[in-house]
């Protein structure tokens, strides 16, 4: 394998073993290597538009919004979204409370509604800062919150996924679901940016 | 046979986190154990990591809870609003009534 820069690299311990782990399972015709490359393929297509659709969602409909507040995983099957396995927490950002998402014992990630993590997401100072200072982490985003909003940390430690409900901005009265779901970021749904109606450009 | 263990806390209980460290596959964090929080809900019930990272059934599945800390008991130091909380799923048999 060879990196940028051209230079042969050896193969690290857990790519080896994903290397051999692979070959094996299409050897004994558990799996294909088609059906490998088209489930990476769409893991890697995958971004954060499936949570966006369903913040849109439950920012123009109320009832919506109650039920996935209620239960994540059911409210995301009403859009067609299957979250198979792991349920889904979705935590609501007020006036008074900011939310925000870490996984500190390694790097779990609502994946069937933003893709694949970005790498900061999985880095070492994200995953120990986020718990310990917060407000310092958020800061360096670009969001400094005053001190009368709580911001409430989640540790997604084992069974639950967690997404952020943002607040909708000022500014986008009278926007279709479409619109609003084009200013949801992957970023405000992990909590470390909201969403802004300055900065998206009007659709004619 | 029951496959579940029975939820022994509800919502707004004190609970304190076991100060153990023992080898193996370990959903509770570190620096969570020995803390003292209370309970936000309990999330359903779930085979037990520990368990099944050694390719055992993990059950009876243990009721998993997010338990709500806040900032300032967690780090002595922290800077922040009064309010400021962290939320973390605990399973069960980590937790002890404070």
């Amino acid at each position: 394998m060879n990196d940028d820069h051209g230079r042969y690299q050896p193969l690290s311990y857990f790519q080896l073993m994903e290397v051999s782990l692979r070959e094996l399972l299409v050897e004994k015709g558990i799996l294909t290597e088609e059906q490998v490359h088209a489930t990476v393929q769409d893991m890697r297509s995958r971004g954060a538009e499936r949570g966006a659709a369903v913040v849109a969602r439950a920012w123009v409909d109320p009832g919506f919004k109650a039920r996935l507040l209620a239960d994540g995983t059911k409210a995301c099957q009403e859009l067609g979204l299957d979250v198979p396995a792991l349920r889904l927490i979705a935590v609501e950002n007020t006036p008074a409370i900011h939310n925000m998402i870490v996984c500190t014992l390694c790097s779990c990630y609502p994946r069937m509604l933003l893709g694949l993590p970005p790498e900061w997401y999985k880095s070492r100072p994200y995953r120990s800062r986020a718990v310990r200072e917060p407000r310092a982490v958020l800061a360096e985003f670009g969001l400094a919150l005053p001190d009368h909003v709580q911001v409430r940390v989640h540790d997604s430690t084992a069974d639950m996924r967690y997404v952020v409900l943002p607040m909708r901005p000022a500014g986008t009265e009278g926007w279709s679901e479409e619109r609003l779901a084009g200013i949801v970021t992957r970023d405000c749904m992990i909590g470390v940016a909201v969403p802004r109606a300055a900065g998206a450009a009007p659709r004619p | 046979m029951n496959e579940t263990v029975q939820p022994s806390f509800k919502p707004g209980d004190r609970v304190i986190v076991r100060k153990a460290w023992p080898l193996g596959h370990i959903r509770t964090p570190h620096y969570i154990r020995g803390q003292v929080g209370s309970i936000e809900r309990l999330c359903g019930s779930f085979p037990m990591p520990e368990e099944l990272a050694q390719q055992r059934s993990g059950l009876p599945a243990q009721p998993l809870y997010r338990v709500r800390f806040l900032q300032r008991d967690v780090w002595p130091d922290y800077r922040g609003g009064a309010d400021d909380a962290l939320e973390v799923e605990i399973f069960q048999h980590w937790l002890d009534p404070a």
